[in-house]
């Protein structure tokens, strides 16, 4: 068939036309091209998206393992509850400590939605020995607190070795200690037979406890029973500090009425908090990266871009054939310029596609061997190709700008 | 664009200097007019000029000085994406090199020179099938240019020339890579599709080629010397 026949037939589609011929290249058209110029150059493309994904990986990775620790400290603060509030004494407006009244954990154990209260009360001036040969100096810094039975409860915590007090070892010179306190003092079983000599007294250790996640500072006392400490140290029955557990959906009501009930006369000189806030977001602070970890990130992602901004220049030259057939075909410079652009970032997000992939398997043989929840933040979802994109943009810019700068005829007279 | 009046000027050039950067004058004062339809051949020893002559004809490059029309269409005003959209739709180039695109098919490297014009790919290829038959390339559609000849090649090369369907098509030592052979039967093709509507300016060194033109330019150091017409 001839082309004038065609034409009469119209059977050789001719363009549509408007009143002006533009020369265009649809995204679509764009992402074609783009894709084809990859795929043309199989092995070089995935070299350098190699260095993008190694870059995003290793992001992908810090953020997921730090995520999946998180992850794990607060379901770990879940498990021990968050219905534990706690009444300290506040400081008075000219910075003297407070002092909680002694009717404060009967008017709180007598509360309406409160399941268990336990009062901590500090025993000043008694230090902790294992002889009293021990140069009186050296206190190791135990504190000794004197407590109810309830302690362990209230605090979700259990006892390593031994017991805690009853109602009728708190009457006795008996100790019981804390995680840290115990280590330092290296008692490792509470068979009865040790002794520790506190405050000038021998006290007999009947128990070791857990460390008490929800707050770690009683870890490094010991604690005695308060009718004892009365007895022995002339302890104030006034607390350091309060446990409350409340019912888990009255937490807020309860937290709003304890200082007035713990001291009605003055209320505004009692602080009281909730441990599981304060762990959760420290736990959210702990789960921020590290940022040595995320720098090599970014050193390789940067070494990435280098990568791919130099392969892409290449390939500028390489391809001059080709950009000047494109000119040829009708393409304009800015079609040029954003077919490589488009190639380069293309590229970068194969490469952070890749990268994400590689960071969550990391995340998951982390999370695994710690036996830790398998956590990959969902913004990585996005922020991974897009930081791709982002980059692969940024290091297509100069080739792009190269490839649309060079002469069409030039190009074509290279065969 | 409105369609150009039967046997109005295609091309035109008028006192067009084209120098490069060093001050190397390609192209001298050239005036040239090439009526719609019209085959001419542009012959002379490498140097003369006549590639340059074409990429400004072609609209690839800008004269220093002087005036070019295209397709009805004043070059020097025109904006760079105008002179784009003017390559697209009307001009059809046939590089001595083929240039064509190793990944792809025969088809698809066809389909492609219509890439420009926006028109989608369901059309291009149809396009492209069409001008494949046209250029006796029908059973090759689905090869790829490592597989082809020479002659064949250059074959693919003009479809992708003709497939848009262009009034202008300006061809640069088309049968230079080619034995003599394939070198006629490609030259043949081209004077065929000239025969059939479209203006064919063909850029050559050899004699025997430009002598199966009825109009031939002679051109030696940047100047016209000689303009046979019929």
């Amino acid at each position: 068939m001839s082309v004038a026949a065609l034409k009469r037939s119209g059977g050789f589609p001719r363009p549509r036309r408007s009143g002006r011929d533009v020369a265009r290249l649809p995204p679509h058209e764009l992402f074609g091209v783009a894709l084809q110029g990859l795929r043309t150059r199989k092995l070089r493309a995935a070299l350098s998206a190699l260095g993008i994904a190694i870059g995003i990986g290793a992001m992908v990775a810090v953020v997921g393992v730090s995520a999946s620790s998180q992850a794990n400290l607060l379901s770990t603060i879940d498990s021990l509850g968050t219905n534990l509030l706690t009444v300290s004494p506040g400081t008075t407006f000219f910075g003297s400590n407070e002092v909680l009244p002694n009717t404060a954990v009967p008017m709180i154990r007598a509360m309406k939605n409160v399941q268990l209260v336990s009062g901590v009360y500090s025993v000043p001036n008694a230090n902790v020995f294992r002889t009293p040969f021990v140069p009186s100096e050296e206190t190791g810094g135990i504190g000794v607190d004197a407590t109810d039975p309830e302690l362990v409860k209230a605090m979700n915590s259990s006892v390593a070795s031994g017991h805690f007090f009853n109602a009728a070892s708190e009457n006795e010179p008996t100790v019981v200690l804390g995680a840290a306190a115990a280590a330092d003092l290296q008692i490792t079983r509470a068979t009865g037979h040790v002794q520790l000599f506190v405050g000038g007294t021998w006290f007999t250790v009947i128990g070791i406890l857990n460390s008490m996640t929800l707050d770690t500072t009683l870890d490094d006392n010991v604690f005695i029973g308060l009718p004892v400490a009365e007895r022995l140290f002339q302890v104030q029955n006034s607390p350091s500090e309060i446990y409350v557990r409340a019912n888990v959906n009255d937490v807020s009501s309860v937290s709003n009425l304890l200082a007035a009930t713990a001291d009605p006369q003055n209320a505004d000189g009692v602080d009281v908090s909730q441990p599981s806030d304060v762990l959760e977001a420290r736990a959210a602070a702990k789960g921020q990266f590290t940022s040595l970890l995320l720098g090599l990130g970014a050193v390789a992602l940067l070494v990435g871009a280098i990568g791919i901004a130099n392969i892409m220049v290449i390939s500028v030259l390489e391809r001059r054939g080709e950009i000047g057939l494109r000119r040829a075909l009708g393409a304009t410079r800015r079609h040029i310029s954003s077919q490589f652009l488009a190639e380069s970032a293309l590229l970068a997000v194969i490469g952070g596609v890749a990268g994400l992939v590689f960071g969550a398997i990391a995340t998951w043989v982390y999370s695994i061997s710690k036996n830790e929840p398998w956590v990959v933040p969902v913004y990585a979802l996005i922020a991974a190709p897009a930081a791709g994109f982002v980059i692969g943009t940024v290091a297509g810019l100069y080739p792009a700008a190269k490839a649309a700068r060079l002469s069409p005829t030039e190009a074509l007279r290279s065969t | 664009m409105s369609a150009e009046p039967a046997n109005a000027v295609a091309l035109e050039l008028r006192d067009v200097v084209k120098e490069y950067t060093g001050g190397v004058q390609a192209l001298r004062r050239v005036s040239v007019d090439i009526a719609t339809g019209d085959s001419v051949a542009v012959v002379g020893p490498s140097g003369s000029g006549k590639t340059t002559m074409l990429t400004i004809l072609g609209t690839l490059e800008r004269a220093t000085s002087g005036y070019v029309q295209v397709a009805g269409r004043d070059i020097v005003k025109a904006s760079d994406s105008d002179l784009a959209g003017l390559r697209a739709f009307e001009i059809g180039f046939v590089f001595q090199g083929f240039h064509l695109q190793d990944s792809m098919t025969a088809l698809d490297n066809v389909a492609n020179g219509m890439l420009y014009t926006g028109a989608p790919l369901r059309e291009r290829r149809a396009s492209a099938k069409l001008a494949l038959d046209r250029v006796g390339l029908e059973h090759r559609t689905t090869h790829r240019p490592q597989q082809l000849s020479g002659g064949e090649k250059q074959r693919v090369a003009i479809a992708r020339a003709i497939a848009k369907n262009p009034t202008i098509i300006l061809a640069d030592e088309p049968t230079g890579n080619l034995d003599s052979k394939s070198g006629e039967s490609v030259l043949e093709l081209l004077h065929q599709l000239a025969a059939e509507g479209a203006t064919l300016t063909l850029i050559t060194h050899d004699e025997h080629v430009a002598e199966t033109f009825p109009r031939r330019i002679q051109m030696r150091d940047g100047e016209i010397v000689g303009d046979a017409r019929p």
